[in-house]
């Protein structure tokens, strides 16, 4: 691995921007987990906490009384064309699994950061996480906006604020080294 | 009316199927565990590693809390192999069906089996044919689980080749994980099945999941080989590791018909397998 993980704490600001696709990162404080639903009823009756510097953890938890069972991330794409409004209340990161689409990518340009967490990796997202809060309970378990707060969760850049995304590269390559059964 | 021999049966087949469920949830199969080490040792990328440093963690953590490795617990795909003493019938089906409702309640698994029109989510892990149950005769009496993931399973295929195209087997199984890219959370294991009929084929597939993947054949190697060329990596972020294995199974087809079907599975290759005794 590439050198010890850069820290973050929330909320965050322009440290973001000096990342780069590909770097390991710790982040610790709180983040908010949303899916389908959740960002739905956001556009629809608001951001129920402070978007300044946050971070969106694209996840649909499993939750016991006050503690956080599973909580992997989902996928990521399926968000694609309901983020814009999040990062231009100034959400700075967001995590999840599969990376996002050109859209996003173009909208993190100089603002935030695609953070992407191991895809099956509940138990150990669990370990990381203390439950602190809940919005929009009535949206049931997988898509109410879980209030987290992480101690040092280890993720990797895949998308950065320059535009650099490691996913559409390694797509890009892929399709490449197929091209020997098609010629 | 059921017999007290009957009754036996079943509710040793319901404690069964309600134990390899939740071992095969919380405890990866040694095989895969050493598959998963073994490809985590030879890989060169760097964020790559990263994901196999959080995966080897996260299976340490989910046997450590005795807990479900992953959120998405899958549907149930059950296998029964039954003796000649042990009588066939619907009850066996009841059985497990029991089982698996006790895991969803006791383990607890996500209920994740909905009726595919309305969507209504039946809340235990059960519905009209679900679990898939699939019964072969055998010496011993033993329920084998395979708890089926969506994302892995959203991305697989099937192929009606040419006899003719015996040449593109390969191109088949090598576009189905260029296809899938990062979806089914690589490093992935493909079950492939190749002959039989088109239901023969994707059942082929599937049961090869259950074969042991830290040992393949020339030609299972030379699949996983070209897959791993397309540099999808661990979560499609890229590295060596896009498949830890590949597994085949084969069947007698028509002669003029190649079916190739591949089951996609993702780095959490849950299996497990428990004797019923009576």
């Amino acid at each position: 691995m590439t050198g010890p993980a850069v820290q973050l704490h929330t909320p965050l600001g322009d440290e973001v921007l000096s990342l780069h696709a590909g770097d390991h990162v710790e982040l610790s404080g709180i983040v908010y987990t949303a899916r389908d639903e959740a960002h739905l009823h956001m556009q629809e009756t608001g951001i129920p906490f402070d978007p300044d510097g946050a971070v969106i953890y694209h996840c649909g938890p499993v939750v016991l009384g006050d503690r956080i069972l599973a909580a992997g991330p989902t996928t990521s794409a399926r968000l694609n064309n309901l983020s814009g409004f999040l990062l231009d209340k100034g959400v700075r990161a967001l995590i999840g699994k599969g990376g996002m689409g050109s859209l996003v990518r173009e909208q993190l340009k100089g603002r935030g950061i695609y953070l992407a967490f191991t895809g099956g990796c509940a138990a150990l997202a669990a370990s990381h996480m203390t439950l602190r809060g809940v919005h929009f309970a009535e949206l049931g378990m997988a898509e109410a906006v879980w209030v987290i707060e992480l101690d040092r969760l280890p993720l990797v850049v895949g998308i950065d604020a320059k535009g650099n995304d490691i996913f559409e590269a390694v797509k890009t390559k892929a399709a490449r080294a197929f091209e020997q059964y098609t010629s | 009316m059921q017999t007290v021999a009957d009754k036996k049966v079943c509710a040793a087949l319901a404690q069964a199927t309600f134990t390899a469920m939740q071992q095969a949830v919380i405890y990866l199969p040694p095989d895969v565990k050493r598959a998963i080490s073994r490809a985590a040792a030879d890989e060169c990328d760097p964020v790559a590693q990263g994901e196999f440093v959080n995966i080897l963690k996260n299976i340490r953590e989910a046997e450590r809390q005795g807990l479900p490795l992953c959120q998405d617990t899958g549907v149930p795909v059950v296998y029964l192999t039954l003796p000649m003493n042990i009588g066939f019938s619907e009850s066996l089906y009841e059985a497990v069906r029991e089982g698996i409702q006790k895991a969803t309640r006791e383990v607890p698994l996500r209920p994740n089996v909905v009726d595919p029109f309305t969507r209504k989510n039946s809340g235990d892990n059960t519905g009209e044919g679900m679990p898939a149950i699939h019964v072969t005769p055998g010496e011993q009496f033993t329920v084998t689980v395979l708890p089926k993931g969506a994302g892995a399973e959203n991305v697989s295929r099937i192929v009606m080749l040419l006899p003719s195209e015996k040449d593109q087997i390969e191109k088949v199984v090598v576009e189905t994980m260029l296809i899938a890219g990062g979806k089914p959370c690589p490093p992935v294991v493909l079950g492939v099945g190749i002959g039989g009929t088109f239901d023969g084929a994707a059942a082929l597939a599937k049961e090869s999941l259950l074969l042991p993947i830290d040992e393949m054949n020339a030609f299972e190697q030379q699949l996983c080989d070209a897959v791993n060329r397309l540099g999808i990596g661990p979560m499609g972020l890229g590295g060596g590791t896009t498949a830890l294995a590949v597994k085949v199974k084969t069947a007698g087809c028509h002669t003029a018909s190649l079916p190739v079907a591949v089951n996609v599975q993702c780095w959490a290759c849950r299996r497990a397998t428990v004797e019923v005794k009576i």
